[in-house]
């Protein structure tokens, strides 16, 4: 039973993540994911002050606010002239920085393991269960990811052809009315979302994994964006079906090994694909040679 | 309203216009810009800029490079901030009438690695007019495929967009502003880096638009094809130079105050000017 | 005020932390300074995820907990993941950043697996490791100090020698090719210097944050000159202010750890920066804007009066 609500758990991650990191990829954004799935960490300490407990609810918003408010610094550095990436490790770094301080100080009432942020422990998901209406509805982690899979789906499948468009085009997306700034703040909202409610579960390095590498060896695999979602969470399931056993047979980190086993999806799709594999075409050319 | 009274064809013009109920410019010219500055980081790229569109026109916007012709798009589509001025649309703002504007950006603004076949990028351009909630149906497709038959791509319909030629690229761009169905035309360097059989293509397409009364403003860099191309010119140098239509324009004088005296005039007094 | 800085210096452990701090914080800004220019300010962050399973199978060979040894492995594995991403980009559709994504992860992924197998292994339980990930400054001994001092005097002696080649290769690589400059390997170079800088800084401040060591005095000293040579002594002086604050700070009160008060501590010098150099600083582009804005009304306001009285010319374009 254990085994299953691991995986729930880590499937539910890694779809979250593959559908949102194929947009993070398309816009060039992916080390925005890995700065969010950081930066959110002085959220969950302030929520976690706040509410004096881990009322998931409150923790979701307030940290998702720190997502946002990433973003946005990072834009306004960038508007003011400073280089993207310096601009995104300078916020991202106070950010965590400033959570890290936050816990330490109040160790006592924030019941939070740093080691835990990083790793997370999925391991123990199962006993931290939900108790609704005097009932035991099941862990909490997989509530709070479910609704996250869920709100990502809506906002994705309703406003699927403004995220498309505000990736490829933007200036013809702005030309066409679409707001695309609120896209854009949508789109690092639900990541930041995403990161909150996985990174007591899994942590921050399988969430930032989950995110870029299956959307990654995804778009290494087909031409078109709906194909490119698809494989991306095929290749998140699998990840996270591969990573548990290697990690039960080697008695290792769960979320170390199915980032692990991502990244071996990911190389077998840069050698392979039958479109964009490096092998297959040269293959093709020694062929066509002659 | 300062007015140009410089030539008796304009005079009689105005006086036309001057008959009672009407004001002295027409209604709705498509484009009207007024004393528009635009600023990068405290430099000045454009500096009162204003001029009036005549419709069904093809007006080239020439200068040198950095002479401000894609900020001036921009600008106008709200695209960059503007440091002072007005621009009217019809007469109206631009987010009254973006529904009757078409945008054809310079190629290297999109990312042709993205995910999708030039159907589906010809289909984007109808997503203006989709609203929020609504998916793109069979009628943006048949509208879509009709537009990329028009630019003589109807057999690349399925094509990844990496695949394509720039000459290809350029058409599918073409395609797009084509079904955006719109009254007035923005194209920053269309012809840039085509084949010549494009650039006919292209131009072609053009004329096709204006004889349906639409109007087309274009960044242009080839000074040789000008006379040939274009009725009216727009010639910027961070400032207006010159505005009217080509014959009158486009002449030596001018293209050297807009150029810097970097052209050499081969020809007539009007001749064909090389950069 | 002297007693309380008399108080710090007195404790020969705090001494030698905060010397570390200094150093670290120096060297790094330095260095940080040519990634900073070339646009690879995340290189660093790169670098430190993917130094792990290097660090791990330095430690798994050897069982010894030695930085040299660490420094060794984490080269070896940051010289891999610095292929690895040329290679994705190279040989795919694949953009830089995500490139970079991905090798960070899996790297880290990589080496959290081998961490955890160490840790449940019989040598596991001394090997600091996990406290390696976030940065124990205050743990630091006197030969780790002797390592920082080794690590700082490496780094300014090669960015002095190499100045001028690393001014160029920054600035514009495709020219000091053209040149005949061996660009390459002067990259190389670079990231070799980023990689002991940031096995060093991993010590103290730990992986996460070991890029803002690099990134924002850096950043910071950028807002103040356009000199190369005094923005890069600008950045090692932030840093080791950064360094020095995040100890005497984290000294004082408990529980408040080191690396985090340093990267703060960057920070705030990194927006006191933006916002108040002058030229380049916020507040001095704002006024800059507003002066430029109403000199351009008045110009309009003249231009106006002018034509007023004077004949008309064509000044609207009417076609």
């Amino acid at each position: 039973m254990a085994t299953f609500w691991i995986i729930l758990t880590a499937i539910l991650v890694s779809s979250a993540c593959a559908i949102l990191g194929c947009f993070l990829i398309l816009r060039r954004m992916a080390l925005v994911g890995d700065a969010i799935s950081h930066a959110v960490l002085p959220g969950i300490a302030i929520a976690f002050l706040w509410s004096g407990s881990r009322d998931s609810l409150w923790m979701l918003l307030g940290a998702t606010v720190f997502g946002l408010l990433t973003v946005f610094f990072i834009q306004s550095l960038q508007a003011g002239g400073l280089s993207s990436d310096a601009s995104i490790g300078i916020v991202f770094t106070a950010l965590f920085a400033v959570g890290v301080i936050l816990i330490s100080l109040n160790a006592q009432h924030i019941d939070l393991d740093l080691d835990c942020v990083l790793f997370g422990e999925i391991a123990y998901v199962q006993w931290d269960t939900l108790t609704l209406w005097g009932a035991d509805v099941g862990p909490r982690a997989v509530w709070m990811l479910g609704i996250t899979l869920l709100v990502i789906l809506v906002v994705v499948g309703l406003f699927y052809k403004q995220f498309k468009l505000c990736a490829f085009d933007p200036a013809l997306a702005a030309a066409c009315g679409i707001p695309v700034v609120l896209f854009h703040y949508a789109l690092m909202g639900l990541v930041s979302m995403t990161s909150v409610a996985s990174f007591e579960s899994v942590g921050s390095i399988l969430v930032v994994g989950m995110l870029i590498v299956p959307a990654a060896a995804a778009y290494l695999l087909t031409d078109q964006l709906g194909k490119m979602i698809l494989y991306a969470v095929l290749i998140g399931a699998a990840s996270s079906v591969g990573g548990y056993l290697m990690a039960y047979a080697m008695d290792a980190s769960i979320a170390g090994c199915m980032v692990a086993v991502a990244g071996i999806l990911f190389v077998l799709a840069l050698l392979l694909s039958p479109k964009h594999g490096i092998v297959l075409r040269y293959v093709r050319r020694k062929y066509a040679a002659r | 309203m300062i007015n140009n009274t410089n030539t008796t064809k304009q005079a009689l013009e105005n006086i036309d216009n001057e008959l009672p109920g009407q004001g002295v410019e027409t209604a709705s010219s498509p484009l009207r810009v007024s004393n528009l500055a635009v600023a990068y980081h405290k430099k000045p790229v454009l500096s009162n800029v204003s001029f009036d569109v005549p419709e069904g026109q093809l007006i080239g916007i020439l200068g040198p490079n950095g002479a401000g012709k894609s900020t001036l798009i921009k600008a106008v589509l709200g695209l960059v901030p503007k440091m002072h001025g007005e621009v009217e649309i019809f007469g109206r703002s631009y987010r009254e009438t973006r529904r009757r504007i078409g945008y054809v950006p310079q190629r290297e603004s999109v990312d042709w690695d993205f995910p999708t076949h030039a159907l589906d990028v010809v289909m984007m351009g109808r997503y203006g007019h989709l609203g929020w909630f609504r998916r793109p149906g069979k009628k943006e497709k048949d509208l879509a495929a009709h537009c990329l038959e028009q630019v003589g791509m109807g057999d690349y319909m399925y094509r990844q967009i990496s695949q394509l030629s720039g000459g290809q690229q350029q058409r599918v761009f073409l395609a797009r502003a084509l079904v955006q169905d719109a009254d007035l035309y923005f194209m920053d360097e269309p012809f840039a880096g085509v084949d010549a059989t494009t650039e006919k293509a292209i131009i072609s397409l053009l004329e096709q638009l204006k004889r349906q009364g639409k109007t087309v403003l274009v960044v242009h860099h080839d000074l040789a094809t000008v006379e040939e191309y274009f009725d009216h010119v727009l010639l910027l140098n961070g400032r207006l130079v010159a505005a009217g239509p080509t014959s009158e324009v486009f002449v030596e004088d001018t293209l050297q105050e807009t150029y810097g005296g970097r052209i050499a005039m081969i020809g007539s007094r009007a001749g064909k000017g090389q950069v | 005020m002297w007693n309380w800085v008399i108080s710090i210096l007195s404790d020969p452990n705090t001494r030698w932390i905060l010397l570390g701090c200094l150093l670290l914080g120096f060297s790094s800004g330095i260095i940080g300074s040519f990634t900073f220019l070339r646009r690879q300010s995340l290189m660093g962050d790169t670098l430190a995820h993917a130094a792990l399973p290097g660090i791990c199978i330095a430690f798994m060979l050897t069982e010894t907990k030695s930085i040299a040894l660490f420094l060794f492995g984490a080269l070896i594995a940051g010289i891999v993941a610095t292929f690895g991403i040329s290679w994705i980009t190279r040989f795919s559709r694949i953009k830089q950043d995500t490139a970079m994504g991905i090798v960070l992860t899996v790297f880290f992924g990589i080496g959290v697996v081998m961490l955890t197998r160490i840790q449940h292994s019989a040598s596991g339980s001394q090997s600091g490791l996990d406290k390696y990930l976030f940065g124990q400054a205050a743990s630091m001994v006197l030969t780790d100090v002797y390592v920082m001092g080794g690590v700082c005097l490496v780094l300014l002696v090669a960015c002095l020698i190499w100045f001028k080649e690393f001014k160029l290769v920054s600035f514009d690589p495709g020219f000091a090719r053209g040149m005949g400059l061996p660009v390459g390997v002067l990259e190389q170079l670079i990231l070799l210097l980023t990689v002991i800088a940031v096995v060093a800084g991993i010590q103290a401040v730990g992986v996460v944050l070991v890029a803002a060591l690099l990134v924002t005095p850096a950043a910071a000293a950028r807002c103040w000159t356009d000199s190369l040579a005094l923005m890069v002594l600008l950045a090692g002086l932030f840093g080791a202010l950064s360094g020095a604050a995040g100890t005497i700070f984290s000294t004082f009160v408990p529980n408040l750890p080191t690396g985090p008060v340093t990267v703060l501590a960057a920070t705030v010098l990194f927006a006191i920066s933006t916002l108040f150099a002058p030229r380049r600083g916020l507040l001095a582009r704002k006024l800059r804007s507003i002066q430029a804005k109403s000199t351009y009304m008045r110009e309009e306001q003249a231009t106006l009066q002018l034509s007023s009285t004077q004949p008309q010319t064509q000044k609207r374009g009417e076609m």
